[in-house]
């Protein structure tokens, strides 16, 4: 299985690996995926009072290319919107790290915990969310 | 000075041993006659080499010379033992009995056969790996015409207890094959004591080339098979196809080598394989898949929970594994052995098989064990259910949002 060296340098060098204390102001939480998969992403972003993300970390059990998946998330989130981070698309994460068709999936994963993480914020702040239900 | 990549994947390949390779040459530029040219010299020095190396590959299993026929690998004798001994013993029955954990060579034969309308029971082995007896036994029915189980099993490295077995298939009058595939040269296999009436070898799992293998075909009782190959009436009309003399050479080369040495060459590769165990044990949550005591002394397969198996593979790149995981194959399924052991999935993905050869030293061993210890840290720093293991969370209680 040969890498793109973008995947291999976020795998190397991931960024932004680690946990926020999920009770902590402004941090929300999105767990994707499953172990049967043997892909887990799990993804944290802080958010100040404007409604921007200034902080995001991950962990992520998974392969290479779930990992990178992950990582570029987490540097793309910063200074968004939570709107913004939304637009993100799982084709412009796999065009980023030049996936192969047979890992598309882990930057599916990726845009979903994006979505999760969005999702438990607004849940935590009282607002209403329409997710679109995992077909598990 | 170690060279990178260091090659733990014994099971996979072999490289063929220099000795071997300096046999067949010859064959190659100089005695390239075909061994079937019945009226010259050329044909008569190749035939010689070829019956040469069928006994050297009786010998490392103590059979008839008669009884072994060239094949083109273990694959093409798993399927001419499987098909062969089906389509010719349909009379009797149309029911087959087989293991979870064969090689796909022995499964996707079965699947075909249960395609042209016979039935197939594939049994479940224990959480070790082996076989019950009982389980075994009870399996057999009076339709039944033949029951196939390996020897050494390619992932886990188990040996399973072929001579009883064959005890019970004989007194059943039930075929026995057996994948031998794995086998040679890592435990002794008699032919004359073992009720096997078939039995697959390879040549590339013992330090021989690829593409050439050999079967097992018992004379006494006599065991018939239909041709899968046709043309000419080769190998006693069971397998035709002009044969390579410089493969079938090396493959008696590489046997002769391994009846040789193997019991000396065990004993190292036990101790190194021990090592390892030894270090790896060291790093938390390991766990050993398949029985530790009824296993060759060539394989380890390891589980390192929390932690996803391609990316231990891309992490520890400077050795040459194998995992049960999904993202190395094309599926997002683990091992189907791993699993039929009752494996959870999350080890099944976390699976590393290392298995050590001739060539293997202390010093990879031990490379290779610092390797482990550092990556796996590092992997376990980044895994969400990492940290769910250490705050006491149970994983099979989790509800996980699949997509």
């Amino acid at each position: 299985m040969s890498y793109s060296t973008k995947v291999l340098d976020h795998y190397e060098n991931p960024r932004n690996v680690g946990s926020f204390g999920n009770d902590d102001e402004g941090v929300a939480t999105g767990m994707v995926g499953a172990p049967a998969c043997g892909d887990v992403m799990k993804l944290q972003i802080k958010v100040n009072k404007d409604g921007v993300i200034e902080d995001a970390k991950f962990k992520t059990y998974g392969c290479g290319s779930a990992i990178a998946s992950s990582s570029l998330v987490t540097e793309w989130v910063k200074g968004k919107t939570l709107d913004e981070a939304l637009t993100i698309k799982n084709t412009h994460i796999a065009e980023e790290l030049a996936l192969p068709p047979v890992k598309i999936h882990c930057s599916v994963l990726a845009e979903d915990a994006i979505k999760a993480a969005v999702a438990d914020y607004k849940a935590k702040h009282g607002e209403m969310v329409e997710t679109s239900a995992c077909k598990g | 000075m170690i060279k990178l990549p260091i090659y733990l994947d014994y099971s996979a390949t072999t490289p063929v041993d220099p000795r071997v390779a300096e046999m067949m040459i010859p064959y190659l530029t100089e005695k390239f006659g075909n061994p079937a040219s019945r009226s010259h010299e050329f044909g008569w020095e190749a035939e010689r080499a070829v019956e040469t190396a069928r006994e050297q590959v009786a010998a490392l299993v103590n059979a008839d010379p008669k009884e072994i026929i060239w094949t083109s690998g273990a694959t093409e004798s798993n399927n001419l033992a499987i098909k062969g001994a089906a389509h010719f013993y349909s009379g009797k029955g149309k029911h087959l009995v087989t293991v979870m954990t064969e090689h796909k060579a022995v499964i996707d034969t079965m699947r075909h056969l249960e395609s042209e309308g016979y039935e197939v029971t594939y049994l479940k082995p224990e959480s070790n790996g082996l076989v019950d007896l009982e389980t075994f036994k009870a399996a057999l029915r009076p339709d039944t015409i033949l029951a196939s189980v390996m020897l050494v099993n390619n992932e886990i490295g188990v040996i399973q207890d072929v001579a009883a077995l064959g005890e019970i298939c004989r007194e059943k009058g039930v075929i026995f094959h057996v994948d031998a595939a794995q086998a040679t040269g890592k435990v002794t296999i008699d032919l004359a004591k073992l009720k096997v009436d078939l039995m697959s070898f390879s040549a590339h799992k013992t330090y021989g080339p690829k593409g050439i293998g050999a079967l097992y075909v018992q004379r006494k009782p006599r065991i018939r098979l239909e041709a899968q190959m046709h043309g000419g009436g080769h190998e006693r009309g069971l397998r035709s196809g002009t044969l390579a003399t410089h493969q079938i050479v090396g493959m008696g080369e590489a046997f002769r080598i391994a009846r040789e040495e193997m019991v000396a060459e065990n004993e190292r590769i036990r101790y190194l394989r021990d090592r390892l165990y030894k270090g790896l044990s060291q790093i938390e949550e390991v766990h050993v898949n398949g029985d530790t005591e009824q296993r060759v002394p060539h394989n380890l397969n390891i589980s390192f929970n929390f932690v996803e198996g391609e990316s231990l593979i891309m992490a520890i790149r400077d050795l040459a594994v194998s995992s049960g995981s999904a993202c190395t194959s094309a599926s997002l399924e683990p091992s189907y052995v791993l699993r039929a052991l009752g494996r959870s999935d999350e080890l099944a993905h976390s699976s590393i098989r290392f298995t050590i050869g001739r060539f293997t030293t202390a010093e990879e061993i031990d490379y290779a064990i610092e390797l482990l210890k550092s990556k796996i840290g590092r992997l376990r720093e980044m895994s969400p259910l990492w940290d769910m293991f250490k705050e006491g969370v149970d994983l099979s209680t989790v509800q996980w949002a699949a997509h």
